[in-house]
């Protein structure tokens, strides 16, 4: 009996929401009486076990093959599935990244099983997994279950919604190395991957989030929020109309076709808070706006709302938190 | 070339979302729209055919009456024919279900690429299409920014958490649209008129070829528990004074009142 976790590596170390996913899958495991097994894909895993044991992980279940350097949906899940049947956990957890959300549909179609996605809590409720998720522009609050042969029961995660554990640190995982007999026809072709590195934060694991929109009037509006961003090391992230117009790419978009967020705090400048934008990032604990619009909708979520020009409020935010940080 | 899109009827989400007694989605008040994400894919098929990639497009639904406007608007935009699957039996049904229906239906209509929305605006769920490449034994690649079709392949430009991917892959194959695919167009008056004289075939589960044992609510895998309206958040306070006084408490209240530095 087992509960899964599915972890990404990037650029050899787990993401964030790995360590929150394997926090959950303990709690649910202690409740169940079984074990918590994290399952990597890669090629040349250094250090596979990092701090996975420390948040509850008790074995890791490293794949390491050169069919799996690079994401590639067939030859991933052709793995996974063949993992998952022989070793029957009872729930596996995915995120909901680029990754878990190309994948998760396949693996469970193949299991023939049910998926919960984008869930943002998972309890247990009288021995029940009950997943949360948030349809409709955030708007409503959907709990589903499983039905009883659903097995196993595949969920992907929001990142942020789930609460890290306390790491102990005297708590270890085993690795245990795993081979697939095959990765079966991988019809897909990669021809080239293109990253934008930054130094940035990313945007879905930011605690901070400085965002503009229309207001900025163009793309060196950014370099403003740039300044601030710098200043608070924060994500840059941007509304869908600057995007449309081509100021800044769509991987920073947040919103109900972009990316949604949940940070500590969220800077909305320029940003006419419509609904399809409040969805990507109404999870924030705190969202401050800067709109010269006092009608703005914005400012109906804003806990704190400047009503002001940006070009004004930005560098003058950016002085301020500088001053602090320096006193 | 045919390209087949699988498109949604979905509730507008820019309108009100409201809950009826049972706390499920009041459908009376909820007005439904085509999905953008389908829009999307819809607009690239069309202009595939009118590149000359591609010969013919249809489109897919699985919907009752009410789906039929969201139909239309796909016809008017320039596809050439719609396909309904319409079944009390479906009620209840879950993505797994659905996916095997709309991949019988798919099997009855001669296609060489499928497409469709990388997730549906309203629901979200996201597995439909993933889920259909399976139950069809074709590739998949989601969330695409750019598809163009040459020599039997469909060459894809996809978003990752960081960047873009390039892939190709051989056809039949399932491609799902992301936002920045196409700019979905507003199609004019002569093409919703030359839309009503285009064809729509309302098919049965028994028409399709679907086992009733596969849908409906005894055979969903996921089932929804409860369903409620999420508390709206609730606006705080605008900060008076000039910008830099503005600033100044907003940076303190950062600190010393929401705690979040």
């Amino acid at each position: 009996m087992s509960i899964w976790v599915f972890a990404e590596l990037k650029d050899g170390a787990y993401r964030r929401v790995a360590y929150e996913m394997v926090s959950k899958a303990r709690s649910l495991a202690d409740e169940r009486g079984c074990d918590v097994g994290v399952v990597v894909f890669g090629r040349a895993i250094e250090d596979p076990r990092q701090q996975l044991g420390a948040y509850g992980a008790d074995q890791v279940l490293v794949v390491d093959d050169a069919a799996l350097e690079t994401y590639m949906p067939d030859a991933y899940a052709s793995a996974c599935v063949e993992l998952i049947r022989a070793q029957h956990p009872e729930i596996v957890l995915f995120a909901t990244s680029s990754i878990g959300s190309d994948l998760a549909p396949i693996v469970a179609e193949r299991l023939d099983t049910g998926l919960v996605t984008d869930a943002v809590a998972v309890e247990s409720v009288e021995g029940q997994l009950v997943c949360t998720r948030q349809p409709y522009s955030g708007k409503v609050l959907q709990d589903v279950v499983f039905a009883e042969q659903a097995i196993p029961h595949l969920v992907t995660v929001r990142p942020k919604t789930l609460e890290l554990a306390i790491p102990d640190e005297n708590r270890s995982a085993c690795v245990l190395v795993q081979s697939v007999a095959g990765f079966g026809d991988v019809r897909q072709n990669i021809r080239d991957v293109v990253r934008k590195v930054s130094e940035r934060a990313e945007l879905a694991e930011a605690d901070y989030v400085v965002a503009g929109g229309r207001g900025l009037k163009g793309p060196d509006g950014f370099k403003l929020l740039e300044g601030l961003a710098d200043q608070l090391g924060a994500a840059i992230g941007a509304s869908r109309p600057a995007v449309d117009d081509g100021w800044i790419d769509i991987q920073y978009q947040v919103g109900q076709t972009g990316k949604t967020v949940a940070p500590q705090l969220y800077i909305a400048c320029g940003i006419s808070g419509s609904i399809q934008h409040m969805a990507g990032m109404s999870a924030s604990k705190c969202i401050v706006a800067i709109n010269n619009d006092p009608d703005a909708d914005i400012f109906r979520v804003a806990d704190y709302g400047i009503v002001a020009d940006l070009f004004d409020a930005v560098p003058l935010m950016t002085e301020e938190f500088a001053r602090i940080k320096n006193a | 070339m045919k390209i087949t899109v699988c498109i949604k009827s979905a509730v507008d989400t820019e309108a009100v979302v409201a809950l009826d007694g049972q706390g499920a989605l009041d459908s009376d008040r909820a007005s439904y729209i085509i999905d953008p994400y389908s829009e999307f894919a819809v607009e690239k098929a069309i202009q595939l055919k009118e590149s000359g990639a591609a010969d013919e497009v249809s489109v897919l639904c699985i919907g009752d009456e009410a789906s039929m406007p969201a139909m239309r608007h796909a016809l008017a935009m320039g596809a050439d024919a719609a396909y309904r699957v319409d079944d009390p039996l479906l009620a209840g049904s879950d993505s797994s279900a659905l996916a095997q229906t709309l991949a019988a239906a798919l099997r009855s209509i001669d296609c060489d690429f499928i497409m469709g929305g990388c997730k549906s605006a309203d629901t979200a769920n996201a597995q439909l299409m993933g889920r259909v490449s399976v139950i069809l034994d074709m590739p998949h690649i989601g969330v695409a920014t750019g598809v163009d079709l040459e020599n039997g392949r469909a060459m894809v430009r996809r978003e990752i958490d960081d960047g873009v991917e390039l892939l190709d892959v051989a056809l039949p194959a399932v491609v799902t649209a992301q936002q920045g695919l196409a700019e979905p167009r507003y199609p004019k008056v002569p093409d919703i008129m030359r839309s009503k004289k285009k064809p729509v075939t309302v098919w049965t589960l028994a028409d399709i070829g679907v086992n009733v044992d596969m849908v409906g609510e005894h055979a969903a895998k996921t089932v929804t528990h409860a369903f409620k309206l999420k508390p709206e958040r609730v606006g705080g306070r605008i900060m008076e004074g000039e910008p830099a006084d503005a600033v100044r408490d907003t940076v303190a209240a950062l600190y010393n009142e929401a705690k979040v530095m």
